[in-house]
């Protein structure tokens, strides 16, 4: 049985009249990495700022091992951050930006019973134990002999690896990770995510992850907490998320989707375009209409005549592994992921297995995502997760 | 003519003309500092006769001790007081700050003769009032306090506060520049806020600080209008000695102390102006890499 370790109550944050957390009830365990996923403005940094202290919710509690935290401050968590853009120290090298959380002497608090504080006393490191401490964190994350260099010499991947090591050196019980790879390549963002999932599981300690790149969330965690507009959308793990969306929003977010207006018939039917579909769902009201989703993967190509549902190739692109084609049924554009081609403006009929019909109930977000219609843009949007600096309704979103 | 050719005649002259209509008064100043004779018009030979007399010159040494004692007060008083203005400054939502820094400014473009008149009234108006108060006093409760006047405080007080405005704006550009998850950082890593300003912030910043330090000094070893207003009949800044024998007759006395009052100042601008050219020089180097 996995272990409670941080727990946020009904956790509302509001900037004047923005509400940026609406009412979040989250736990985490022990040694879990958690994933906070949504597009930027959801919420998620502002969650994980809350976790480190350095926001104090508008309302609701804030739990670390059962003791309530909300107003204890950065310095006294047992949590440590990797920032966005690493904020590594640019006056102090390698070495010195790893260990300076070793050096900030730190008082220690004898307490009675009553919890009332008997003596303080100011607790340093000895050199050599910093220097063993530090050595071994650039052990860990392959920085053996970078120690002398000047931080603003370090490539990317490297400034990342020291704000790692500058944060675990601490040994904290969790590390936050603020879409720590966004600055990154996409090949070292690869090469990064192996090595922060081995770090962690090494390490044995909690991740918690903010990202807005589904792939990311998907290899990485054993807990994916989707968000959006300041509310959770859906928590799970990985591969409940993907199966089994809840609502449009995670359906369309998580991997590609061809969400579908349906009306569930009786248990296991559902009507698509006025005909007759098996599927696994059961547990709606007889003629409730629903959201269905179904994967562009799950589809199979067949003759015109033997499909369960007929329509016209609109568009073909080649994507290395499969081709996307876009299929035009009775005027609703679907994505179809296939390996044989079918050219563009040939008849073809599809068939769907029950398990790949996946049902949702109706939700705010329905008729918003899923439909191809505007493909090409749909692309660019997806291709374009690179790096969006200024994350969230943080502090002074009238910033910029 | 093209931008590109050398530059002709009638611009190598104008550009001449303009340099000695800038440098010729202050040349012939220094020159006639080294003037053997007590003429400020023909030469008698080279000599330090000048400088020599100026040491031996209680009022002038006076002067110059009155300076560097409230410029180096002032400035060290600026510096802490300007870096923690900045710093609120960067704190506060644009909407706030904004505003607040062009307030900064004002004091800046405002004319020091303004600046001063309205400073000493204002203390006299103060000094007044609290005066009036201790005389009632004496007379009701035969109790006492020292009577306030124009002196070294409010000249000190008067520095301090045209000073403030230039380190603020020497150290917002060094603020705006630093990573704003640098201080969320050392907090993260143990530190508390003020451990995190020392370590982190201050370091960051430094050659803003150094900057406006520098500037600070700078505005208070040349100015006169202010100190002339605030520094009241028995307090005397070198600018103002140098004012009073003026008035008198001008000897070439006068020469000597403004020519080593213009080389210090020259000096901290150069010393100010290398400093920027060398941040620039780094930051754009950060940059391109």
């Amino acid at each position: 049985m996995p272990k409670e370790l941080i727990r946020l109550s009904n956790c509302t944050m509001a900037f004047d009249d923005e509400v940026v957390l609406d009412n979040i009830n989250l736990y985490i365990n022990d040694k879990e990495f958690l994933t906070l996923l949504g597009p930027s403005g959801c919420g998620k940094t502002t969650t994980l700022r809350i976790i480190g202290g350095f926001q104090m919710p508008t309302s609701g509690d804030v739990f670390f091992d059962g003791v309530r935290i909300n107003s204890v401050p950065p310095h006294k968590r047992a949590v440590n951050t990797v920032f966005q853009k690493y904020a590594l120290f640019p006056h102090l090298n390698v070495y010195e930006n790893i260990a300076f959380g070793l050096r900030v002497p730190r008082v220690e608090e004898q307490k009675n019973e009553m919890g009332k504080v008997l003596s303080r006393r100011k607790v340093k490191l000895s050199e050599k134990e910093i220097d063993q401490r530090v050595m071994e964190m650039l052990e860990v994350v392959n920085l053996r002999g970078f120690e002398k260099r000047r931080v603003t010499s370090l490539s990317g991947g490297q400034q990342q690896r020291v704000a790692i090591a500058r944060a675990l050196v601490n040994k904290p019980k969790v590390l936050l990770l603020d879409e720590p790879l966004g600055a990154l390549d996409l090949k070292l963002r690869k090469d990064m995510q192996n090595e922060l999932k081995r770090i962690q599981k090494a390490m044995e300690i909690t991740f918690i992850y903010v990202t807005h790149d589904q792939e990311e969330a998907l290899a990485m965690s054993d807990t994916v907490v989707v968000m959006d507009g300041g509310k959770i959308q859906q928590i799970g793990t990985p591969e409940d998320i993907y199966n089994e969306p809840k609502n449009a929003f995670v359906a369309d977010f998580i991997g590609e989707s061809n969400i579908l207006d349906g009306i569930m018939r009786s248990d296991g039917v559902v009507e698509i375009f006025n005909r007759q579909f098996a599927c696994l769902d059961s547990g709606f009201e007889k003629d409730e209409p629903v959201d269905v989703v179904i994967r562009p993967e799950d589809v199979d190509i067949v003759p015109e005549n033997e499909g369960q549902l007929k329509g016209t190739v609109t568009n073909v692109t080649f994507k290395g592994m499969q081709y996307d084609i876009i299929v035009d049924f009775y005027g609703f554009k679907w994505l179809i992921q296939t390996t044989d081609l079918s050219p563009v403006g040939s008849r073809i009929g599809i068939k769907i297995d029950p398990d790949g019909i996946h049902i949702m109930k109706k939700s705010q977000y329905s008729g918003m995502f899923g439909d191809y219609s505007s493909y090409s843009e749909e692309y660019e949007e997806i291709s374009d997760a690179a790096y969006e600096p200024g994350e969230d309704g943080q502090e002074d979103g009238d910033e910029k | 003519m093209n931008l590109g050719s050398r530059p002709g005649l009638f611009s190598r002259l104008f550009t001449a003309l303009v340099f000695i209509f800038l440098y010729a008064p202050i040349f012939l100043l220094i020159i006639f500092s080294f003037n053997a004779g007590n003429s400020n018009s023909v030469w008698h030979g080279f000599s330090l006769h000048w400088y020599g007399e100026l040491f031996q010159d209680r009022l002038i040494m006076g002067g110059v001790y009155t300076t560097l004692l409230v410029s180096l007060l002032a400035t060290a008083i600026a510096t802490v007081a300007g870096t923690f203005a900045a710093i609120g400054f960067y704190n506060m939502r644009r909407r706030w700050r904004e505003p607040l820094m062009v307030i900064n400014e004002i004091p800046m473009i405002n004319a020091d003769i303004v600046t001063g008149v309205s400073l000493c009234l204002f203390f006299v108006a103060a000094f007044a009032a609290w005066n009036g108060f201790v005389t009632w006093m004496e007379q009701t409760y035969r109790l006492t306090a020292p009577r306030l006047e124009l002196g070294f405080a409010t000249l000190l007080i008067a520095h301090i506060s045209f000073n403030i405005p230039y380190v603020v704006l020497a150290i917002m550009p060094k603020l705006r520049q630093m990573d704003k998850n640098l201080i969320d950082a050392a907090q993260d890593l143990g530190c508390t806020w003020m451990q995190a300003f020392w370590k982190v912030v201050v370091p960051e910043i430094k050659p803003g600080i150094v900057n406006g330090m520098l500037i600070a000094f700078t505005m208070s070893v040349d100015d006169f209008v202010i100190s002339y207003f605030t520094a009241g009949p028995k307090t005397s800044t070198l600018a103002m000695v140098i004012y009073s024998m003026t008035k008198k007759r001008v000897t070439p006395k006068i020469n000597a102390v403004s020519t080593l009052l213009f080389g210090a100042v020259l000096l901290l601008l150069i010393v100010v102006n290398v400093r920027q050219a060398r941040q620039e020089k780094a930051a754009a180097k950060v940059r391109r890499r």
